[in-house]
């Protein structure tokens, strides 16, 4: 039996092995758990409402003809339930969770708590301005902490998650120029291989064309190619440029990008990604930028949520400032705050309102209370560490793996799938670490390096962490190289096997449904 | 560690920084580091400044409603590993996630009465937004019509991500009892009819007849609602024949905290699965034919189709769609249903009681938990001096429609969180400043 160096297993006994078969279909710790709807009665529910009184409908007959067919659990079925599933995830509170590019570092739970107080959980968007003044002053701390940290004159504080806060960025671009009578000529944006599928997608929902540029053979954009697509630039709207960039590596001529790309005339929009790495060692109103989205949910702290909710709040230059969204918040002579919505004069520049309200204010207070708990210093070295984790695990791992690309990295290492055998992909690696108890590195991105593998460790791993995590990827590393099939069925010992994505896809099935009159009656 | 990499210090890595942007000292103008107790006594402060919906005498809607979220709701959605997990892309260890993200689709299938739902949008605005396109591409058509009753946050944010798009976006005037007057406005080049019931207003109306003219012309019907609670009394977007329904899930298992976040609500015809923006879950098998879930359809999204893809969204409400599924699964539709006719009742007699206030008339015709009113005076006047009493009356129209004429109407909700002392106090307030 393989086994690596602590003593797990990392091949099964044999594939017809059946020795966790149990009556209950639970298996130890790992209780079965259906869905809600093949066990809950839907005559039931698990809130104790007052009866209500029977009173005069006011619906005028616009009433719903079927009742909601839904099963409601009692409180201690409900937390089971979800309790349950729960053990079904991997987290960050359980282990390293190396996902290059979506920086999972710790959530600090004083900001779970701080989100939580009702003078920030409880207060009403529309309510009337002269009783939010806490929340608006919130949010106007905040956008002075992120203005300070970017060196950006402006920021727009409604974009809900990174892409839209990409969104917002391209929509001001787009209004500028408008505004100097050039929208219709200038439809070209820039956009290298590397970049996130949110970039190219961002620049088409603005109504732009995308224009790919390549990589040099140092991961970062191919300074000739960029000249020669700016030769005749008259139609190009901007670039949009992650720094730093997916291959986790900075832009080095990235002053030189700004300046070629303002004299053809366009903006630059900076993907903000992974600013987390730059924080308070970089700001990225020195170099050249005109809009950057930043997502709280990565470099500020704010939990993941299993796929959101996110925050993307977007700094704007001097150019573009004039632009922002509405609302947006200005501060009285008198110290008062107030929401600068449709109906005042100060929005008349403004490209318009991207959503309901006025943010992601849940996020805003937890953001903030890293930033209060961490401070200029401690943001820094936040950035520095994560920098320094990055480093080492390239460097422990380099002989072992392929380095995608020579040097020092920024906050994640990135290697390609040269070192492993022929037969053996990315995905078996990465299906192989899940065995090993860590959550897959972030797999085939970039495209613009083979079999992409991308390890972003985040500031809050330690050492012994770090070497750890390390040691089991090199374990994982060296049967791939030896073409070890057994890795082609990992993970084995996940909650569940290898799933069939391409039947999921084939004929979709999205919600539950009863199962036929017949079937039941052949049980 | 330094050793290992062969560095001199942190400094080197930074070393591809060009020279003039790089920081050597710390960046001013912002404070060092803080313990948990002077954090938390720098953001309480703020906090102390707002005046809480919990407070009572509390009248505002318009989009965002105060319900009571169950206790337990709150602790699910704290669970390490619900809360500090990503987007299930690892489904071997993500099951949790995604086996909730199946039972939410179906609850709001089930809720909306459509053939399926997606995992959830940013808010209902950006799921309004997102169906107007989703209906261009349909149709490949390039105009939309809004009703006078579409929230107007919903409207412009669809005006917005339209007009980027060159879409033409025709929006009727705001209407209180509006909606049918959709009708009217659809031709052979309408890409769809957004249509709102309740509407901001806090009329319901059964679209229908909307529908069927949406229909005729090869248009696609999208009906809205910012109010989910009400669809467990009023007529659903699947019983007027609506091809895309969307809407604010936050009234289910979600807090107010001041406009976000949200969850977006997003469900459609089967037919039309495939162009549905944002995170689809699945059901599929294991290599041993075991149930299993999975992201799928995502060859719509942005990470695979890049600059082809039917929408930019990567992230979505991810934990704030889990709170509404537990909520919804406390409640059950037998919940459901007794916490709408709460609601319900508890509009209706607030309706009664600021209707017997002289000079108010009530000038929503069908409701749910929410209607308009007109004042004899300006409606900022009146709710200035009705805080000044500890009431908070509502939403002046004109905030939300600067320009419509409506200077003197407000707009308010009651939930299931208001009490039969909160409507008499608003109702004995209201009498003083008129």
């Amino acid at each position: 039996m393989a086994m690596n160096s602590s003593g797990r297993r990392t091949a099964p006994v044999s594939a017809s092995n059946d020795e966790t078969h149990t009556v209950s279909g639970s298996r130890g710790l790992l209780q079965r758990e259906d869905l809600i709807f093949e066990f809950g009665s839907t005559k039931e529910t698990g809130v104790d409402l007052p009866e209500p009184g029977g009173k005069p409908d006011r619906l005028g007959g616009v009433s719903r003809s079927r009742d909601v067919e839904l099963p409601g659990l009692s409180e201690p079925e409900t937390v089971r339930h979800y309790v349950r599933l729960s053990q079904r995830n991997y987290a960050i509170d359980l282990g390293l969770f190396p996902l290059g590019s979506c920086t999972m570092k710790h959530n600090p739970r004083l900001n779970e708590r701080m989100a939580r107080l009702p003078g920030f959980a409880d207060v009403h968007p529309m309510q009337p301005q002269s009783t939010a003044q806490g929340a608006l002053e919130l949010i106007d701390q905040l956008a002075s902490w992120l203005t300070t940290l970017t060196g950006m004159p402006a920021v727009a504080m409604s974009p809900k998650a990174g892409a839209h806060g990409e969104l917002c960025g391209m929509l001001a671009i787009r209004k500028a120029l408008e505004a100097r009578g050039e929208l219709d000529t200038r439809r070209r944006v820039l956009v290298p291989a590397s970049a996130h599928g949110t970039n190219p997608a961002t620049a088409i929902q603005c109504g732009f064309t995308v224009d790919e540029i390549g990589a040099d053979a140092r991961g970062r954009v191919d300074m000739a190619e960029l000249r020669e697509k700016l030769t005749d630039g008259a139609d190009v709207a901007g670039i949009m440029l992650t720094n730093p960039n997916t291959c986790g590596l900075f832009e080095t001529d990235i002053r030189e990008i700004a300046d070629l790309i303002h004299d053809a005339g366009g903006y630059f929009y900076c993907d903000g990604a992974n600013f987390n790495a730059i924080m308070g060692r970089v700001r990225p109103g020195d170099l050249g930028i005109d809009a950057m989205h930043i997502n709280l949910h990565k470099t500020f702290s704010t939990p993941h949520g299993g796929g959101g909710p996110g925050s993307g709040p977007t700094v704007l230059s001097e150019a573009l400032a004039p632009f922002t969204p509405v609302p947006f918040i200005v501060r009285d002579e008198d110290g008062t705050f107030h929401l600068v919505e449709e109906d005042r004069e100060e929005a008349e520049q403004s490209f318009g309102r991207m959503t309901a309200f006025h943010g992601q204010m849940g996020m805003f207070v937890r953001a903030l209370s890293y930033m209060l708990s961490h401070g200029a210093d401690g943001l820094k070295q936040a950035a520095e560490d994560a920098v320094l984790n990055a480093n080492y695990i390239q460097a422990r791992l380099k002989s072992v793996m392929t380095p995608a690309f020579d040097g020092y990295c920024m906050h994640e290492a990135l290697f390609s799938d040269a070192f492993a055998a022929d037969d053996i992909e990315t995905i078996d690696i990465a299906k192989a670490l899940i065995d090993e108890g860590y959550h897959p590195m972030t797999m085939y991105f970039p495209l613009v390096v083979h079999g992409a593998m991308l390890i972003e460790p985040t500031e809050t791993e330690s050492k012994a962490e770090l070497d750890r995590f390390c040691e089991a990827l090199e374990s994982v590393a060296q049967r791939a190289a030896s073409g070890d099939p057994s890795m082609k069925a990992a993970p084995m010992l996940a909650p569940i096997r290898r799933l069939d994505e391409t039947r999921a896809a084939r004929k979709p099935i999205l919600k539950w449904t009863p199962p036929e009159p017949e079937a039941i009656a052949a049980e | 560690m330094l050793n290992v990499i062969g560095a001199a210090s942190v400094d080197a890595f930074y070393e591809d920084v060009p020279e003039a942007a790089r920081f050597s000292g710390l960046i001013e103008g912002l404070p060092n580091h803080q313990g948990e107790l002077a954090v938390e006594r720098h953001l309480s402060s703020l906090a102390a400044k707002n005046r809480t919906a919990g407070e009572g005498r509390f009248f505002v809607g318009c989009g965002a409603y105060k319900h009571h979220v169950p206790a337990t709701v709150d602790h699910i959605i704290q669970r390490s590993e619900f809360l500090t997990t990503y987007t299930p892309y690892q489904p071997e260890i993500a099951q949790g996630t995604l086996q909730t993200l199946f039972e939410f689709q179906t609850q709001v299938a089930e809720l909306t009465a459509m053939d399926v739902a997606n995992a959830s949008m940013y808010d209902g605005s950006t799921a309004c937004a997102e169906a107007a396109l989703m209906a261009c591409r349909v149709t490949k058509r390039r105009k939309v019509v809004l009703s006078g009753g579409l929230h107007p946050h919903y409207a412009a944010a669809t005006r917005t991500l339209c007009e980027a798009q060159g879409i033409k976006v025709v929006a009727l005037d705001p209407a209180v009892d509006g909606e049918l007057e959709l009708s009217k406005s659809v031709d052979s080049e309408t890409a769809c009819l957004v249509g709102q019931s309740p509407n901001v207003f806090g009329t319901v109306t059964d679209l229908s007849p909307v529908s069927e003219a949406a229909h005729a012309q090869g248009a696609l019907m999208v009906s809205v609602f910012t109010e989910a609670v009400s669809l467990g009394l009023a007529k659903p977007p699947g019983e007027m024949d609506a091809d895309i329904a969307v809407g604010e899930g936050q009234s289910i298992g979600n807090p107010l905290t001041f406009g976000g976040p949200y969850v977006g609500l997003f469900a459609a015809t089967q037919k039309l699965v495939r162009q549905m923006p944002g995170r689809l879950c699945g059901e599929t098998v294991d290599a041993e034919g075991k149930r299993g879930f999975v992201l799928t359809l995502s060859t719509r999204e942005q990470h695979i189709r890049r600059d082809k893809a039917t929408s930019n969204i990567c992230t979505n409400s991810g934990l704030c769609a889990l709170a509404f599924t537990a909520h919804m699964t406390l409640l059950g539709g037998t919940g459901l249903k007794q916490l709408a006719q709460l609601n319900h009742e508890a509009a209706g007699a607030l309706a009664d009681a600021l209707e017997a206030v002289p000079g108010v008339e009530v000038i929503t015709p069908r409701f749910f938990n929410e209607f308009a009113f007109r004042t004899p005076v300006n409606a900022e006047a009146v709710l200035a001096m009705l805080d000044e009493k500890g009431v908070i009356g509502g939403v002046r129209a004109n905030r939300l429609l600067p320009g419509a004429g409506m200077s003197d109407v407000i707009i308010c909700a009651a939930t299931e969180c208001t009490t039969a002392e909160d409507i008499a106090a608003y109702a004995d307030a209201l009498k003083e400043v008129l």
